[in-house]
């Protein structure tokens, strides 16, 4: 029976696919290419063929002591999965507390949260690092990180995912085979919000990864820059070492790390399929 | 733990707090102090000039009044402008690409290839995705040299200096940015559907449009409102993609500037009086819209999905019986 | 087990967030207490001239390229850790390099941070240099805020760098009459242009010919219509011609709390849209675009630029290597004389290594053996008039790219020739918003009047302070 609708709806979906697809691998397409060229190249103009210079531009990035690219990788790895792992923990912990349980704050709990969202976050921003600062936190990591225990549109988001599909029936089953609250949440609740856990770990990840201003206003020591400041440092390098392809380089290195996060984490987005099956 | 549980539900209120403390601690030590400091800021004249501090001097309202005097319409009106071009294309291809990527009658080959794919840009920094885009679309850039060998045009387009272009090429690259996100957040939401409801309704015959619409959109209806609202604070708060490619200044003639561009020109002086007042400014229109949009879509019969989804349920389980 | 470990972490997490509150509760009030010390600043600063050296030297850069000057040439230098972020000297003095990044502002953004707190820092951990840029560097030097210690409380006079460019002096010398930061370099411009179009159009490509045919504007446009009539064009874009203009001012940009637009810059603008009228610029809308460096290129006909020293390097080379054009070129003095940028070093109010400090201010920016190697090895325009009038006459410094002409010659004389009488600490901002505001004009966007409104908006944006006063247009 479907063999007979292979039809005009396959066909669309696969132009439609391909053509957004190729608007997506151009722009890659071309940071790749920008990679390969030098910075003369560079500045020569656009071009669709790739130039000579990847290894170069590679040797030159690795081996700027200047630029201890490693260790950028590092951190990031740190911050940007601690940050994501905290965010999608925490935001459902609190989105189960205001959706499971009634108490008396919760509605305004809910509508606090919804109004922290709706704040404009570029102004706090010089206001939060003088508080670092005399936290004694400033150079530090943590700043970076644990703030994102408080992410109001995580919140949201898994508030809402709850709303579809998190039966408070369910809840009420767990406790009367005797489950505590702490093992439910963890036990039965986690498993059925994964595909939203890993939804948000990406996203986290991705702009925790990509984060530039906060960063560099918190971070001083070389060794605990991430890969964002040191793109910056080597944008602001002086014109007799500025390169362009040294830029290029880095920042398609910057990208490989969060391609290999994002495939391992849509793997848990699909599995929701199942699980979604098993709850009934 | 379970000694208590036992003791009856009365207890269980307590839980509900210990769950969103964590919350509520961070927020109030990271972010409570600087946004207090914002809003009280709105009422001082206060700034920099080079690095003498001018005030704080109470002015109440009057940094409010003089932001009154400004353009703010103007730069509301572009906001909203650019983040319609950008965000109607962006949720009408990540519902389409959504409901496709999860309808398991519907054969793609290399699905996981284009779930991959759809999301890269996403992943390419703001800054670094500006600086190719700008290359692309300069002048003398391979946009303008293929237009012009086809011959669709008489000479290059400078598209950064018409008001159209510049506006088009930031809701272009916002839609490039953030559809594969969209796509991926309507897809977790759809998948989290009870897959009984959509066996039940494909045994009863219904269309895939028929399905879209009964079942799709009314079960992710709250992960839709979640999106709405998110984009729309996102699209007021567009900053970045304007910011890098019109240099920060919104040409031409101010007409890309967004509110927040326009905030951070204040930032940039470093005039925390106006910047305060702008902010709070800011947050209320967004607070207005927000609520506007929470009601529109949660409060017409909350429970019309859910009653759906239920008697698809019951359905599905007596077909299943039957 | 897996819930185990979730519930210890989720523990340590709660933990941690209990004692990261208590600790924001005490710091608001050291907050507090930090805010009202930021005015203590100015008195603190002056006793540390008189006390111990100190062991640590911090310097404040937002690249690595003073930093690599300072390894290379510095006499005391000893070795540098392996991150290159402390340098050793031979006294086991540490120099720590504090680089951050420019881009969003980021340096100054910190460096202001660290400089309310200069007061109450550790000794190790005060500013004791900072480097600063021709664009904001009045900022820092304004006398009122008084964190740039002027170079007599550090022991040095005019009198122990007699070599520098009066200019890089006059620059940064403050309304008390104090010198408050010291360059090793000279940025002077110069005239860039095509010896091929040159021989075409004027029968010649000789410096001193075609140096005579633009020497003051009206001789400059004059040889402009002649490019025109010949199918070529005399310039890139309107921001060429821009610095040429305005360094050349009548007047501070703010008089009074009134920003007071020059006439000559009306005559930039005027100029600049008579000119893409005509067809004589080649209307690129800016610099650093791809339009702008194929306008360097062996098929351009663009026939010259106003470029200082290192433009031949940055600008021309990297688009004429191997092409025809890569020895098409020559230099000469432009209509008038300007500069582009500098980089200036300034002693940090408070410091605790004043001996060093003033030691390695008065060898990097005084000490003929060590500029003349940044000049050799770097391409530097070293801030040393009698050292370059040398290096001017040497053949080292006869360039392949410009046909084994030396540039030096051209540099110098308009290096002494550069008046900055008319600096003020509004410059960027100004110069920034007028083009951006002009830009629209130029093409056809909008009327004169639109523009002028838009960057009186703009500026009042940018500068509170003046948002009292008014924007004063000349009359033509």
């Amino acid at each position: 029976m479907p063999k007979k609708k292979v039809d005009a709806r396959t066909i669309i979906a696969h132009i439609v696919l391909i053509f957004l697809s190729f608007l997506c691998l151009f722009f890659f397409y071309i940071l790749i290419i920008n990679a390969t060229r030098s910075h003369a190249q560079l500045q020569l103009g656009f071009s669709a063929l790739p130039g000579s210079s990847l290894i170069t531009n590679f040797m030159n990035v690795i081996n700027d002591p200047a630029i201890p690219i490693l260790r950028g990788v590092l951190n990031s790895l740190i911050v940007s999965g601690c940050s994501a792992a905290i965010v999608t923990y925490f935001s459902s912990l609190t989105a189960y507390g205001i959706y499971a349980y009634n108490f008396k704050l919760n509605k305004a709990a809910f509508t606090f949260i919804m109004m922290i969202l709706v704040m404009p976050t570029q102004v706090t921003a010089l206001g939060f690092l003088r508080l670092i600062t005399n936290m004694g936190l400033d150079d530090s990591l943590v700043p970076l990180i644990l703030p994102s225990i408080a992410s109001p549109a995580v919140f949201y988001f898994m508030h809402s995912y709850m709303q579809s599909s998190l039966p408070k029936e369910l809840i009420e089953a767990a406790r009367i085979d005797g489950s505590g609250e702490f093992g439910t949440f963890n036990r039965i609740v986690l498993p059925i919000l994964k595909p939203a856990m890993a939804v948000q770990a990406i996203f986290t990840f991705v702009g925790s990864w990509n984060n530039y201003f906060i960063p560099a206003l918190v971070i001083t020591s070389k060794s605990k820059q991430t890969l964002p400041i040191m793109i910056a440092t080597l944008r602001g390098a002086d014109y007799m070492n500025f390169d362009m392809g040294k830029i290029y380089m880095m920042i398609t290195i910057a990208i490989i790390p969060i391609v290999i996060v994002y495939l391992f984490l849509s793997k848990f987005i699909i599995a929701g399929v199942t699980l979604g099956g098993v709850k009934e | 733990m379970d000694k208590k549980n036992q003791i009856k539900s009365v207890s269980y209120a307590k839980w509900g707090y210990i769950f969103i403390a964590p919350f509520f601690i961070t927020y109030a030590v990271f972010s409570l102090i600087p946004l207090v400091d914002t809003i009280r800021n709105s009422f001082y004249e206060y700034y920099y000039s080079g690095l003498k501090v001018i005030g704080p001097t109470w002015v109440g309202l009057q940094n409010y009044i003089s932001l009154l005097s400004t353009d703010l319409p103007k730069y509301a009106w572009n906001t909203f402008v650019m983040w319609i071009l950008g965000f109607i294309p962006q949720i009408a291809v990540a519902l389409l690409l959504a409901a496709w990527f999860t309808d398991t009658r519907l054969k793609i080959c290399g699905k996981e290839f284009f779930k991959v794919v759809i999301y890269l840009p996403n992943l390419i920094m703001a800054s670094a995705f500006a600086m190719l885009f700008f290359a692309l679309f300069s002048n003398a850039g391979p946009v303008n040299s293929i237009l012009l060998r086809l011959g669709v045009v008489g000479e290059a387009i400078r598209f950064m200096e018409s008001t159209l272009g510049a506006r088009t090429l930031v809701a272009l690259m916002n839609f490039l940015m953030w559809f594969g996100n969209t796509t991926i957040m309507l897809m977790a939401a759809i998948m989290g559907i009870n897959p009984s409801i959509f066996e039940a309704a494909q045994l009863d015959g219904c269309t895939h449009t028929q399905m879209f619409f009964k079942i799709t959109l009314p079960q992710i209806r709250p992960l839709l409102t979640y999106t709405l609202i998110t984009s729309l604070i996102g699209g007021l708060q567009m900053f970045d993609v304007p910011q890098i490619l019109t240099g920060g200044n919104g040409s031409p003639d101010r007409t890309t500037m967004t509110l927040i561009m326009f905030l951070n020109k204040h930032l940039q002086s470093k005039n925390y009086g106006m910047a305060g007042a702008l902010s709070v400014m800011l947050f209320i229109i967004s607070a207005i819209l927000c609520f506007l949009v929470f009601k529109m879509n949660m409060d017409d019969d909350p429970d019309g999905s859910k009653g759906a989804a239920k008697r698809a349920r019951k359905l599905a389980r007596k077909e299943g019986k039957a | 087990m897996k819930r185990k470990i979730i519930c210890l972490t989720l523990a340590l997490l709660m933990g941690l967030s209990l004692l990261a509150g208590c600790g924001g509760g005490s710091s608001t009030e050291s907050g507090g207490a930090g805010g009202a010390n930021t005015g203590s600043a100015e008195d603190g600063g002056g006793s540390a001239a008189g006390g111990e050296e100190g062991k640590i030297i911090n310097i404040y850069v937002w690249n690595d390229e003073w930093q690599k000057k300072f390894n290379a040439n510095y006499p005391e230098v000893k070795e540098t850790s392996n991150d290159l972020s402390i340098t050793y000297l031979n006294d086991g003095t540490e120099v720590h390099w504090i680089i951050n990044p420019n881009q969003d502002g980021v340096y100054q953004q910190k460096l202001d941070e660290a400089l309310t707190k200069q007061a109450s820092a550790e000794a190790d951990d005060k500013i004791d240099l900072f480097l600063a840029e021709a664009d904001y560097i009045l900022k820092y030097i304004d006398p009122e805020v008084d964190v740039a210690l002027p170079i007599d409380e550090l022991g040095i006079s005019p009198e122990d760098v007699p070599n520098q460019y009066k200019y890089t002096q006059e620059a940064v010398t403050t309304a008390d009459g104090k010198i408050r930061a010291l360059s090793y370099q000279a940025t002077p411009g110069m005239m860039v242009y095509r010896r091929s179009i040159a021989n075409a159009v004027l029968g010649t490509d000789d410096p001193a010919t075609v140096g005579a045919a633009v020497a003051d504007w009206d001789k400059f446009y004059e040889t402009a219509d002649q490019m025109k009539a010949a199918g070529y064009y005399m310039y890139s874009g309107r921001a060429d011609t821009y610095r040429v203009y305005s360094n050349n001012v009548s007047g501070p940009w703010v008089q009074d709390g009134n920003v007071v637009v020059d006439q000559n810059l009306m005559n930039w603008v005027n100029r600049s849209m008579e000119d893409i009228q005509s067809g004589v610029t080649h209307n690129t809308p800016g610099q650093w675009q791809d339009e702008w460096n194929k306008d360097f290129g062996p098929d351009s006909k663009v026939f010259c630029f106003f470029l200082p020293a290192w433009g031949l390097d940055v600008c021309v080379k990297p688009n004429v290597d191997g092409t025809s054009a890569a020895e098409d070129w020559a230099v000469c003095p432009a209509p008038q004389n300007f500069y582009w940028g500098g980089t200036w070093l300034i002693a940090c109010r408070g410091t605790d290594d004043p001996e060093h400090v003033k030691d390695i201010m008065l060898k990097m920016t005084g000490d003929t053996a060590i500029l003349r190697s940044l000049a050799e090895k770097n391409g530097e325009m070293s801030n040393d008039q009698p050292l370059m009038e040398e290096l001017a006459q040497s053949d080292q410094f006869g360039i392949e790219m410009l046909g084994g002409q030396n540039y030096l010659g051209v540099l110098s004389s308009a290096a002494a020739n550069i008046s900055l009488a008319n600096v003020s600490p509004y410059d960027q901002g100004c110069t920034e918003e007028l083009q951006d505001a002009f830009g629209d004009y130029f093409n056809g966007k909008i009327d004169m009047d639109k523009a002028k409104a838009n960057f009186e908006t703009a500026i009042k944006e940018r500068y509170p302070e003046l948002a009292a006063g008014e924007v004063i247009w000349p009359d033509a």
